[in-house]
């Protein structure tokens, strides 16, 4: 065999990409998995990771040169010291806003899955059935059966701890231990519970993070520091789960620096043959043939993979008959909410450093409960004591004002929502020719934004939190609503929806391209409405489900 | 015209660049220090610094600013981190407080004494505070307001801070979210 023949190329090393690469290499696949950034490898390249806070020579603050580098990072909070060069350069990688965008990257191998906020939230078909129920854009193709079993997959290799809790809208998973809610969050939530009779839920946070040790990992040790790389792989990343799963089988290739430009598809046998790369070293082109190739290279790149490909025949690219390729971004919108003051609890501490925080679980537009927009939210947050920080403001200087820093302060809670954003045909992504990034490939423009349904939720959002918070007995509540870019919810998705027609989807139920069947697309690409859940763990369990179909077609013949 | 004027007068016919100025200013006796002159930070300018952060958080049963090395952290924070039009406030800011220091007590505020030093801080904090709480939005942070952030940060997180002041453990192993406190009890450093 040809030493550029593999059986599959995933395109893409994140979340998805690991789990398809896991998958098809077990199945006996020979897989190439092309990653578009540097090499970055599991323990040796978290080179922050042991160190104290003072051996930052800016404790943890993004230095203007860095900032400069990452002009679009420097809008958001993930401009922190240890991670900058985690990020992708925005200056060697613009794009276009046509409106306000926060596009958060991470071009190195393992992606974002290093990066990640670790929630791992099962959808229900709550979610799977929303579109249909409210007849808004298009059906899924696929109900919450289909996907259970992959979420059982999922939830036990990767290591997802939580609490059961027996409520539908939020299916209870395969979970190690639960992390703990403090004091001050437990009893939130029993003064929530009681007072919105049973039908409010503040759960603990169910995160990819060990409680309790797996094969080849450690569990965690409450540092919470994990996105700088875990020195105890205690949290699911590619580097850490997937990756040497996929290397164990002796079917792997990895090949950083690859930048795919597009697939090559061959018309006669209406099927992709395999890619074209471009090294972003050594700027050469290369050819890679397959039998299948997997499109994870996240939402908007496996799109802009797509809108590149076979344009001879699909001058909008591969996958863009339906006319929604690039079409219907979602997002998850939040930064509203609300904080206040917790009283009685001065007696009270805790220990450790949770990577975790508490869960409000979807209660709007479920069991009755009715409002003037559709579908709901969902609100993370914590409660914990003031430290050294709270003063700087309120007292003097010297060495009483020195003593009483030293002590814990006042117990505050907070909480963030996290809305569901509908499909809008009209929020899209396209190429921008005009514009080109460092290799001389064109970018994406971006022109999406929140419309009235959003608008509406987050009034709610604010009021409901306030209301809670109130209920519950916390004082000198303050509701704040930040607005929200999209792409700043880092839940980027749907610009190849998965549907049951190929007149109106870029994908079948099983992630397929209607118009390249051994094409899969199975990163946030493929979403057909957002729910308002954390979507990675759904992005991995489709993408398991849609590499066994993959396998077994290609055992039938079929692709 | 004295002689600082006179230097300053040298100073814009050179360009801006007064070569040995601090010798020339040595002579001018110990009330007239000149400090924060560029972002070059000279051993002056970080012993100044490090007198202020001190007096914010002085040594007690715990170390302070000093041995913490506030001075010269507050140096690379305002080099590496500040926005330019930061830096000059931080810059000007530190020549405002010694000369306010020389109006008030004809004395270097780093040769003041401690309770002098203290009592000048907390009018300047004062200040800062009532500035800082009638101010436009747009208009600039004030300096002390920035000094004692600096101060803080760059002291709760250095090793002294954090360890002796404070209650740091690196690898804590386990979260317990319900322990009892008692008053005296430190803060976790993180």
């Amino acid at each position: 065999m040809p030493d550029n023949v593999y059986d599959a190329i995933v395109i893409g090393s994140g979340i998805s990409g690991g789990w398809a690469a896991k998958e098809l290499t077990e199945s006996g696949l020979k897989v190439l998995m092309l990653e578009r950034g540097r090499n970055f490898e599991h323990l040796k390249d978290y080179k922050s990771a042991d160190k104290n806070p003072w051996d930052f020579a800016h404790r943890g603050r993004a230095t203007q040169a860095q900032l400069q580098q990452h002009p679009i990072i420097a809008r958001t909070w993930g401009k922190v010291e240890p991670i900058m060069d985690y990020w992708a350069n925005d200056v060697d990688c613009p794009y276009t806003e046509v409106k306000p965008f926060k596009w958060w990257r991470s071009y190195q191998l393992g992606g974002r899955s290093i990066l990640w906020g670790r929630q791992s939230y099962r959808w229900s078909d709550f979610d799977f059935n929303a579109n249909a129920k409210d007849g808004w854009a298009i059906d899924w193709p696929i109900r919450y059966k289909d996907i259970q079993p992959w979420y059982d997959h999922v939830e036990k290799f990767i290591g997802v701890n939580g609490s059961l809790e027996g409520l539908q809208q939020l299916p209870d998973g395969h979970f190690l231990p639960p992390m703990e809610l403090n004091c001050v969050e437990k009893d939130v939530s029993a003064r929530i519970k009681e007072k919105y009779n049973g039908n409010r839920h503040l759960i603990i946070g169910r995160s990819a993070n060990l409680t309790a040790p797996i094969e080849g990992r450690t569990q965690c040790q409450f540092r919470n520091r994990c996105w700088e790389g875990c020195p105890f792989g205690a949290y699911f990343s590619t580097q850490s789960s997937t990756l040497p799963a996929a290397k164990k089988t002796g079917n792997l290739t990895v090949r950083p620096w690859s930048i795919v430009t597009r697939i090559l598809y061959d018309k006669d046998k209406k099927k992709a043959k395999g890619v074209e790369i471009l090294d972003a070293e050594n700027n050469q082109t290369y050819t890679y043939l397959s039998k299948i190739v997997f499109v994870n290279a996240s939402a908007l790149n496996s799109a802009w993979v797509l809108m590149n490909s076979a344009t001879d025949i699909w001058p909008d690219g591969l996958g863009s008959s339906s006319g929604e390729l690039g079409h219907n971004i979602m997002d998850h919108h939040y930064n509203v909410g609300a904080s206040g003051l917790v009283e009685g609890y001065e007696d009270k501490y805790y220990y450790g450093r949770r990577p975790n925080g508490f869960y409000i679980v979807r209660f709007a537009n479920l069991f009755g409960d009715k409002r003037d927009f559709l579908r709901g939210f969902g609100y993370q947050g914590g409660a914990s004591r003031e430290g050294w920080s709270r003063s700087v403001a309120e007292l003097s200087i010297g060495a009483q004002f020195k003593e009483e820093l030293t002590e814990p302060g006042a117990w505050t809670i907070g909480m963030t929502g996290f809305g569901e954003l509908l499909p809008y045909h009209e929020n899209k992504i396209t190429l921008d020719k005009n514009k080109k990034d460092k290799w001389g490939l064109p970018v994406l423009a971006m022109d999406a934004e929140l419309k009235d349904n959003e608008k509406k939720m987050r009034k709610a959002i604010v009021e409901e939190a306030k209301a809670m918070f109130e209920s519950a007995g916390i004082k000198d509540v303050k509701t704040w609503d930040g607005g929200h870019e999209i792409g700043d919810g880092i839940h980027e998705m749907g610009t190849a929806r998965m549907g049951k027609d190929p007149k109106t989807s870029v994908l079948n139920m099983h992630n397929q391209v209607w118009d390249a069947k051994n094409v899969f697309v199975t990163d946030g690409a493929c979403m057909t409405s957002s729910a308002c859940q954390n979507p990675s763990l759904t992005y991995m369990a489709l993408t398991a489900r849609a590499a066994n179909y993959a396998v077994s077609e290609l055992k039938k013949g079929n692709i | 015209m004295n002689r600082r004027e006179a230097l300053s007068s040298v100073a814009l016919l050179l360009g801006g660049t007064i070569v040995g100025a601090e010798v020339f200013l040595s002579g001018c006796g110990p009330a007239d220090k000149k400090y924060g002159a560029s972002l070059t930070f000279t051993p002056d300018d970080v012993s100044f610094l490090d007198e202020v952060a001190e007096t914010i958080i002085p040594a007690t049963s715990t170390p302070g600013a000093k041995e913490a090395k506030v001075g010269q952290f507050m140096t690379v924070i305002v080099n590496d981190c500040y926005e330019d039009k930061d830096q000059k406030i931080f810059l000007d800011g530190m020549k405002k407080l010694n000369d306010a220091a020389v109006a008030k007590y004809k004395k270097n505020f780093v040769d003041l004494a401690d309770t002098d030093k203290h009592d000048f801080l907390v009018a300047l904090d004062k200040e800062a505070k009532d500035y800082m709480s009638k101010k436009k939005p747009e208009d600039p942070t004030h300096y002390f307001r920035m000094m004692k952030e600096l101060t803080l940060w760059g002291y709760f997180t250095s090793e002294p801070g954090a360890t002796k002041a404070l209650r740091y453990v690196a690898v804590p192993g386990k979260y317990e979210g319900c322990i009892p406190y008692k008053k005296g009890d430190k803060a976790w450093a993180t």
